[in-house]
């Protein structure tokens, strides 16, 4: 059962903030998922291997060789804010 | 009305010199001018012909793209206030294709935020309109490629498909979507929303259409270490062959949650089949009833890490007031997400934090495994497996909106292929009850796309909806 403290703690984990009302709904909506969810729970799984991947690839490897990358500039572009050389976020060490 | 026409069939005309493109991409505009006030199945109109004169088979005909794939210089939004200011500085690689290959774009399309749902309702710039009943959803999450293309707004587009998010849409649409199998297409450039299950593929008015462009954007890419290392062929060649003799399962137990109308339009369809010479037989698929559950735990679990690169700093919207750093994650997160986008995220935060990890997706892996063993042993015996794409026509605007299960069960027969891998398309499958087009999916084991288009192929021969497309 998630209650409403379930749903803040999940919000806070995933760096997000609800809304007052919105608590309370997403409490009730993750509830109905959940309990529907719970029909897995009919099959006995212990002996069953994880399929983490469904296709035949095994590990890729690639030469580690030094090329070209994308242009600062053009990676900046879409950047809310940098000096022109490099990202910018608001200050994190305290002098 | 060259807009009216399919896409093989003005690279016919554009090839033997009665038309130009730009002709083609002008009366598409207009098209567009006309219905978009009505259908919205856009985010962003591409006004300007930009010519390709790389003489490649698609002769500058315009194609429209998702937009959740990068065309570069122009904005991919992902239908979200996050990315509303976002400029591709790159490619996606079955857009590059595409451009080697001749084509011009006539726009991005839209879908629901970042491909997460199944009505294109939760879509930042709006509810795009079902085509055949502006009251009625399109199906998502390729609600937009899926609509333009029904109503004449583009020729062809690409969609993505994570739990059916092309071949649902084709299918409320009355066109033709297929998923390739995981790996058959390259997903660099793709904005990834759970990278074991997305695959890019066509939506277009016929299967040779689908066909002309999966051979075109299939193949390995080094750029997407998932993307299988075989070859490429011309699909187109596997149209038109008789598909006598083909080994055709039908999973049944699907059909007891389905309206009257989509159980009335298998039985046909069956028939048709049979006439063609089809062994159609019915099959057992023990586990397939818990797929819904099983994705709902793996794509927002897959979702909530892949999402996290929205933060505010490298790219994208950010909050204009916050306290410190950590806030000003928090609220360019807040503000920049829709609802649904937050379920997910949160869903699958939940699954993967500590204490629910073994209990959820733990056993969804378990799980996923005895689903793909399910098909693995039908493919033994059988050349594919036929379903409804979809458990009902398309619903009302609204209906499902804030009833996020119901929406989630609406992708019930389309799920599979993306937990297991496997190809899979929605062809027309005529109208229902209130007019309103049914699909048929047929599903093939993995890289068995030849099986696919023959089948399509041949149904479609017997049964289309060309003349009933909503193009006047």
């Amino acid at each position: 059962m998630v209650d409403r403290d379930e749903v803040k703690r999940v919000a806070k984990l995933a760096m997000l903030e609800l809304k007052e009302g919105q608590i309370d709904k997403f409490a009730a909506q993750f509830n109905e998922i959940l309990d529907y969810m719970e029909q897995i729970n009919e099959l006995d799984l212990s002996n069953c291997e994880a399929a983490f991947h469904i296709t035949e690839l095994q590990n890729v490897f690639r030469e580690d060789e030094v090329k070209p990358s994308m242009d600062r500039d053009v990676i900046l572009k879409n950047a809310p804010e940098t000096d022109g050389e490099s990202f910018k976020v608001p200050k994190v060490i305290e002098r | 009305m060259f807009y009216k026409k399919t896409l093989h069939e003005l690279m016919e005309l554009v090839k033997n010199k009665k038309i130009k493109p730009k002709e083609v991409y002008d009366s598409v505009l207009d098209r567009i001018h006309k219905k978009e006030k009505e259908i919205n199945a856009y985010v962003t109109v591409f006004e300007e012909y930009e010519e390709n004169a790389s003489g490649g088979e698609l002769l500058g005909l315009p194609i429209a793209i998702k937009d959740n794939m990068h065309i570069d210089g122009k904005p991919t939004t992902c239908s979200s206030k996050i990315l509303s200011n976002f400029v591709a500085v790159f490619d996606a690689t079955a857009v590059k294709k595409l451009k080697e290959s001749g084509a011009t774009f006539i726009g991005k399309t839209n879908l629901d935020e970042f491909a997460m749902g199944s009505s294109t309702e939760t879509s930042y710039y709006g509810v795009t309109k079902n085509p055949w009943d502006t009251a009625r959803v399109p199906g998502g999450s390729s609600g937009g490629s899926a609509a333009a293309v029904a109503s004449g707004e583009a020729i062809a587009a690409l969609g993505s498909d994570t739990g059916g998010s092309i071949r649902q849409p084709a299918s409320l649409c009355g066109v033709v979507g297929l998923k390739p199998t995981y790996g058959r297409v390259s997903r660099f450039g793709l904005v990834a929303f759970a990278s074991s299950l997305d695959q890019i593929g066509p939506i277009t008015r016929d299967v040779r259409d689908a066909a002309i462009l999966l051979s075109i954007i299939c193949g390995h890419d080094p750029m997407d270490s998932t993307s299988a290392n075989v070859g490429c062929e011309d699909y187109t060649k596997y149209l038109d062959r008789s598909i006598s003799g083909m080994k055709v399962g039908v999973y049944e137990a699907a059909l007891r949650d389905c309206d009257s109308d989509v159980q009335k339009a298998m039985d046909d369809s069956i028939k048709i089949l049979e006439s063609l010479g089809c062994e159609v037989k019915p099959i057992e698929l023990p586990h397939a009833k818990y797929a819904v559950s099983d994705y709902y735990i793996i794509a927002p679990a897959e979702a909530s890490s892949n999402l996290a690169r929205y933060d505010g700093v490298k790219y994208g919207f950010r909050a204009s007031k916050f306290d410190d750093l950590r806030d000003m994650y928090i609220k360019t997160r807040s503000e920049g997400f829709g609802d649904e986008v937050k379920r997910r995220i949160m869903l699958g935060t939940y699954v993967l934090s500590s204490g629910y990890y073994d209990a959820y997706y733990l056993k969804a892996q378990k799980l996923r495994y005895l689903i793909k063993q399910d098909f693995d042993n039908i493919f033994k015996d059988f050349d594919c497996i036929v379903s409804p794409t979809t458990p009902t026509e398309a619903f009302k605007i609204g209906e499902k909106a804030d009833k996020p299960l119901q929406m989630y069960l609406s992708d019930i027969f389309t799920i599979p292929a993306n937990l297991t891998g496997m190809p899979a398309i929605s062809v027309p499958n005529g109208l229902g009850d209130n007019g309103l087009p049914l699909g048929l999916q047929i599903m093939a084991d993995a890289f068995r796309e030849d099986v696919i288009f023959k089948v399509a192929s041949a149904f479609e021969k017997e049964f289309n909806l060309r003349d009933k497309l909503p193009l006047d």
